[in-house]
């Protein structure tokens, strides 16, 4: 103990202190799914994972893909004359290609509707390590950036841990179902100036996690305003844009700051990544695309401490540029995920659980549990979840991991298991609510 | 409101409009050089040849004959093409298993099987850049410091320092000793520290060294355990280069050796750095390692692992490549073998034209002394016989003082990022530019003799050294006063 107390002491504070986030009663959830997965033959009563925002619809495309495309590889005969080249390769400008593919990419999928510069596509350790270089860019310790709750629990130690920049709610309730508005902004951002705190920039996920909703043009115009008023930073987690799979399209930022003359662009700034909208997570690929040049070099300075490995790089630089795949890939890709959000909404509109309205992207849909609640409060909320983790055997994520007001929302995933596993998840919820009919207060 | 948009000096953070990123340097120039007017046998046999890059390029081949016969290694290949699913979902900051059991055993095999790596403790970060700033934010506050003996790795200074706020003070090491680490240095740096007010938590040793191309014997690595130990710091040695050391003695101690004798060492203190750029040749797959002895490190790194992880896409290869057994062996052994032939190859070159390096038997690259072609003792003539060589004789090499180096004269010259004809046409290009500086000091000779009267102050020290030098064996000269250091304060 002494000597443990010896080694804690020449440790650093970062070392030693929580802010990495992963001491939380939220981990209940992973230890019983990894304690028991379910498995449709071998394990029909294990833990469906719920809790993980992965798209596996899709690997079909790829893997066909793949297999007509060996030169994609610098393993194969076809490529294996590349590897040399590939391996030697670290420029932090990353491979030309590799970024003109991804700038396309990000262009289709915004409808074309705008372009973006490959010169300024800068590589990281994945949205993760994005997320922390923009704020090591923008922010000294002690600055907060205003981030719209519910918000994704792991920004917690994305743009805190190592950085020493705090993180300002900006509250979002039900009434409105959930929606960001300019007021609500302002509100949050004079709170934090009247206690001292100097904000260096708003962050939005757009479309959102876990809202699994999108920012209609007139907000997101409104809040692009309210930076340039202010001269503070937006920072737009775009990381689900090819995830839109309804006919309200997704709104960039980037396109909104195409139609405004007064804007300054040395604010703006999006986090992309692969992970989502290719269901790529292990690669590792994370983008951040600034439309301000000090930032954009030294971000890239920083791309040094996670860049793209480049046998990766490579293979992405021949998938991404294939126009015909991706242009199947996100058509289908959307079909797949309305089809199932459509499925496991509707099922569960059945036995009289609503999911949040307008939402229309987004791997997962934000489910109103409140009607189950013994009462309102995240105590009973936390309960509520343990039910449904041991005995529903559903991992879901419980509103309150994602900083969220108002108890009895959960995010459920919907885009990670199979259509056989879907339907034996959305049987066990259902079933669950049956039983348990409706307790505490009438409706919502 | 604010109307007016402020300075970008205020709109980003310090970090992003300072300079802790280092690249604001001199020592571009000889990148710009190379980018200019690269050296290519055929369509520009006149361009400059890189010698600045610390690569291995001598056993691609070994590579790729192993790829051709295991298409498994590869999620892309139709043989591999069913784990492609599952890789590319996998982002577990643990790692793939296999993984991390291939470098655990490959960095046991690189230490000739006389230590065993744990899996368990195997971190991953992007690339060695990666492990050493994980390292400072686990182990050091900002304004903490880490000692590092001069000359060293010139990333060190962004690695450790940019974002992490955490300082470098210098350990002195000098050419009248052939820059060994003593323990006088140690404890000078320590003091010097203390009486700044400076905590120093840990020292940082590149063993094998860049940029001097040798080993740490085992009383000083051992020396240096104890003196970690007594001050209670941190060791963090970065071992990146260990399987680049030749065959002939003397081997290769790693810390992870020394410290099994050592029952008395708090293992708590020490930590490998490691990568696969150097030993394997891979730079652009960032496989960096963060290898610790301490529980508490290791689970704190393995948690900042998780932005900088390595693409799953490329731990499946090097868990395939780095678990044959057969392939490994056979690859160590051969890249041993020609990096030493090359070394020997270009260092007998050298010799030839005169000119001397630091006794070594590690590394990718050469500490060469060029002491004697100085104008004077200064980093000014320095810079300036650098800038001759890049610009006149065209080739890119790295002056001493881009790693610290506390006496001017001294480059790291690479040799092994190129092929056999390629080092021979930077033999010959130093070859006959020695004879030029020799031809030039004869007539300058000369005309001296002619009007004798005439007092030449250039002549007279470089060409007696020039002349002496060619006629016989080096001797290092004593000490020059060390130049201060701009990253510690003004001693006597």
């Amino acid at each position: 103990m002494e000597k443990e107390n010896r080694s804690r002491q020449v440790l650093s504070r970062i070392a030693t202190n929580d802010q990495h986030g992963e001491n939380s009663p939220y981990f209940h959830g992973w230890y019983a799914y990894e304690r028991n997965r379910f498995h449709p033959t071998q394990n029909p009563q294990g833990v469906v994972q719920m809790g993980l925002a992965e798209n596996q619809l899709c690997f079909d495309l790829v893997e066909k893909w793949i297999k007509e495309n060996p030169n994609a590889s610098i393993c194969t005969r076809e490529g294996a004359n590349k590897f040399k080249e590939i391996a030697i390769f670290q420029d932090y400008h990353g491979l030309k290609e590799f970024t003109h593919a991804v700038a396309k990419f990000m262009e289709k999928v915004r409808g074309n509707r705008v372009t973006f510069d490959p010169d300024r596509i800068v590589m990281s350790g994945g949205a993760t390590g994005a997320n922390e270089t923009i704020i090591f860019c923008l922010a000294d310790p002690g600055d907060a950036f205003l981030v719209p709750s519910p918000y994704y629990p792991a920004f917690g130690r994305d743009l805190r841990w190592r950085t020493g920049v705090q993180i300002a709610p900006v509250d979002c309730h039900s009434s409105n179902g959930f929606r960001l508005t300019r007021a609500a902004v302002e509100v949050a951002y004079k709170k934090a100036q009247e206690s001292n705190i100097n904000v260096k920039g708003l962050i939005l996920t757009n479309p959102s996690n876990p809202l699994g909703t999108t920012l209609d043009m007139e907000t997101l115009k409104s809040l692009v305003a309210f930076v340039t008023e202010e001269n503070i930073h937006l920072i737009c987690d775009e990381i689900y844009s090819a995830t839109v799979f309804s006919s309200q399209r997704f709104i960039s930022v980037a396109e909104v700051i195409q139609e405004l003359e007064h804007c300054n662009r040395d604010l703006i700034h999006i986090i992309y990544s692969l992970s989502k909208d290719l269901g790529f997570p292990g690669f590792r690929v994370g983008i951040v695309y600034s439309y301000n040049d000090i930032v954009v070099s030294s971000a890239r300075k920083m791309s040094s401490f996670g860049l793209v490995s480049s046998q990766t790089q490579h293979f992405l630089t021949s998938l991404l540029s294939d126009e015909e795949f991706v242009d199947n890939f996100l058509s289908e890709s959307k079909k797949r995920l309305a089809k199932r959000h459509h499925d496991f909404t509707t099922g569960l509109e059945q036995v009289g659980i609503s999911c949040l309205k307008g939402s229309n992207s987004g791997l997962f849909f934000w489910m109103d549990l409140g009607p189950l609640l013994k009462e309102q409060t995240f105590e009973a909320e936390l309960k509520l979840w343990r039910v449904i983790v041991d005995d529903v055997r559903l991992n879901v994520s419980p509103g309150s991991s994602f900083h969220g007001l108002e108890p009895g929302w959960f995010r459920v995933c919907f885009a990670n298991v199979d259509d056989q596993t879907a339907e034996v998840a959305l049987e066990r919820i259902r079933t669950f609510v049956l039983d348990n009919g409706k307790k505490g207060d009438e409706g919502r | 409101m604010a109307a007016q948009f402020r300075d970008q000096d205020q709109l980003l953070s310090k970090m992003a409009t300072g300079n802790g990123h280092g690249e604001d340097s001199p020592y571009f120039d000889g990148w710009k050089a190379y980018d200019k007017d690269p050296y290519h046998p055929t369509k520009r046999p006149n361009g400059v040849i890189q010698m600045g890059l610390a690569e291995n390029q001598l056993c691609f081949d070994l590579i790729q004959e192993w790829l051709m016969k295991n298409p498994e290694a590869s999620i892309c290949t139709p043989d591999g093409v069913e784990n492609f699913n599952g890789r590319a979902l996998f982002q577990d900051y643990h790692g793939l298993p296999e993984f991390r059991e291939a470098i655990a055993k490959f960095m046991g095999k690189v230490r000739g099987g006389r230590v065993k790596f744990n899996p368990d403790r195997i971190v991953m970060s992007g690339g060695a850049t990666g492990a050493s700033e994980t390292m400072a934010f686990c182990l050091a506050e900002p304004g903490d410091a880490f000692l590092v003996p001069t000359p060293y790795y010139a990333g060190y200074d962004r690695d450790l320092r940019w974002r992490t706020g955490v300082q470098l003070v210098h350990v002195v090491c000098e050419s009248c000793n052939n820059f060994k680490i003593t323990k006088s240095a140690l404890e000078a740096a320590y003091e010097n520290a203390k009486e700044d007010n400076i905590r120093v938590k840990g020292l940082l040793i590149t063993n094998p060294s860049n940029p001097l191309g040798n080993i740490l014997d085992r009383e000083t690595l051992k020396g240096i355990v104890s003196f970690i130990n007594e001050k209670n710091i941190h060791l963090v040695c970065d071992e990146i280069y260990a399987a680049t050391v030749s065959t002939n003695q003397p081997n290769f101690i790693s810390v992870s050796e020394v410290i099994e004798e050592d029952i008395e060492c708090n293992r708590d203190l020490i930590h490998i750095i490691y990568s696969l750029s150097k030993d394997m040749g891979f730079p652009g797959f960032r496989v960096g390692i963060v290898y610790s002895y301490n529980d508490a490190v290791v689970n704190c790194a393995r948690k900042m692992s998780s932005f900088g992880l390595v693409s799953t896409q490329t731990q499946h290869l090097i868990a395939s490549m780095l678990s044959d057994d057969e392939f490994v062996d056979r690859f160590l052994a051969k890249s041993k073998e020609r990096i030493e032939t090359r070394r020997k190859v270009f260092i007998q070159g050298l010799a030839r034209a005169g000119i001397s390096c630091l006794d070594g038997n590690a590394g990718l690259f050469v500490w060469m002394d060029l002491r004697i072609l100085l104008k004077d003792r200064s980093f000014e003539a320095e810079m300036e016989l650098w800038k001759v060589i890049i610009n006149e004789v065209k080739l890119n090499v790295s002056p001493g003082s881009s790693f610290h180096c506390l006496e001017p004269g001294w480059f790291r010259v690479c040799f092994a990022n190129m092929d056999h004809n390629t080092m021979e046409v930077a033999l010959s290009r130093i070859k006959t530019f020695m004879h030029q500086i020799k031809d030039q000091n004869r007539e300058v000779k000369e005309l001296a003799k002619k009007t004798c009267r005439q007092n030449s102050l250039k002549l007279s020290l470089s060409r007696r050294r020039v002349d002496d030098f060619l006629m016989s064996q080096i001797s290092m000269s004593p000490h020059s006063p060390i130049p201060q250091s701009p990253l510690v304060p003004a001693r006597t």
